[in-house]
């Protein structure tokens, strides 16, 4: 089951990487950055299921199951504290936070 | 059928590709998520044609079901306000749903074809099958299991934390 070369798998992988980043690095709205970071994390799955699947071995897949189950904790967190931000600054501006001093 | 498989795994990665540039660029927070749930459902089209079945059921599951539903849940809670029903009218006439609509017609003709002509995976030789990820991850890969139910729970007890009623700015200032 090798119709598809392995590298096509990994260059959709790192296209779905480069596009999740550039949005994580072009958009200012915390939701859009959040987003951006499932994409990402999504091409990295790509890219392990792709390699996992050259040599017929499950372990891309069940790193990708690892992946999965990291984006779940890392959205829910996420969103916890887009809503306490919204709440607290009434925007979704990442800048706003700029009066922040250590 | 091998070379329409090669052939629906690039349909697929175009749609992905697409779909993501869309859902990185729109300004309506609810238009790149219907962008970003036809790019999952595309990937999860590519982990089929890869020979992943059960990840590309869960990617359907838990991405497109799970994660982008808590995503449309805070999108709601933050829309709250009289105009919202204004914005809803707008955008169900804006046709911002065809770009869409479009790519997963596409997604399900393509899927509907690979299981009528190509079939179950269950003739296939070489893919690594539920059974073997079943057993791999509750062998070798156990303590990983076991590590990520702990993120899991730390995920849930933070997100319980955090989602109280939060302070106002005044009371954070004092």
């Amino acid at each position: 089951m090798t119709v598809i070369p392995m590298s096509h798998g990994l260059i959709l992988g790192g296209v779905l990487f480069a596009l999740g980043l550039a949005g994580l690095l072009m958009r200012r709205n915390l939701l859009f950055i959040l987003i951006s970071l499932e994409i990402m994390l999504n091409g990295a799955g790509v890219a392990f299921v792709a390699a996992g699947s050259r040599w017929g071995q499950p372990d891309g897949q069940i790193m990708f199951l690892f992946i999965l189950a990291a984006a779940a904790a890392e959205v829910s967190v996420g969103l916890a504290l887009l809503l306490r931000f919204f709440r607290l600054h009434n925007t979704l501006d990442a800048d706003s936070t700029s009066e922040m001093r250590g | 059928m091998t070379t329409f498989m090669g052939f629906a795994f690039y349909i697929a990665a175009a749609v992905a590709v697409i779909s993501t540039i869309m859902a990185i660029t729109r300004l309506v927070a609810v238009h790149a998520l219907l962008y970003m749930i036809v790019s999952l459902l595309a990937v999860a089209v590519v982990f089929y044609t890869m020979g992943a079945p059960l990840v590309a059921a869960l990617e359907v599951i838990i991405y497109a079901g799970a994660i982008v539903v808590l995503f449309v849940f805070v999108v709601m809670m933050l829309n709250l306000g009289t105009k919202a029903r204004e914005e809803e009218r707008q955008w169900l006439a804006g046709g911002a749903w065809i770009g869409p609509v479009v790519l997963s017609a596409l997604l399900l003709l393509e899927v509907i074809y690979l299981i009528a002509r190509v079939g179950t995976y269950s003739n296939m030789s070489g893919v690594a099958d539920p059974k073997q990820i079943g057993i791999a991850l509750y062998g070798p890969y156990l303590v990983g299991v076991e590590l990520s139910s702990m993120l899991l729970l730390g995920a849930l007890v933070g997100a319980c934390h955090l989602g109280r009623p939060a302070p106002t700015r005044k009371e954070v200032r004092e």
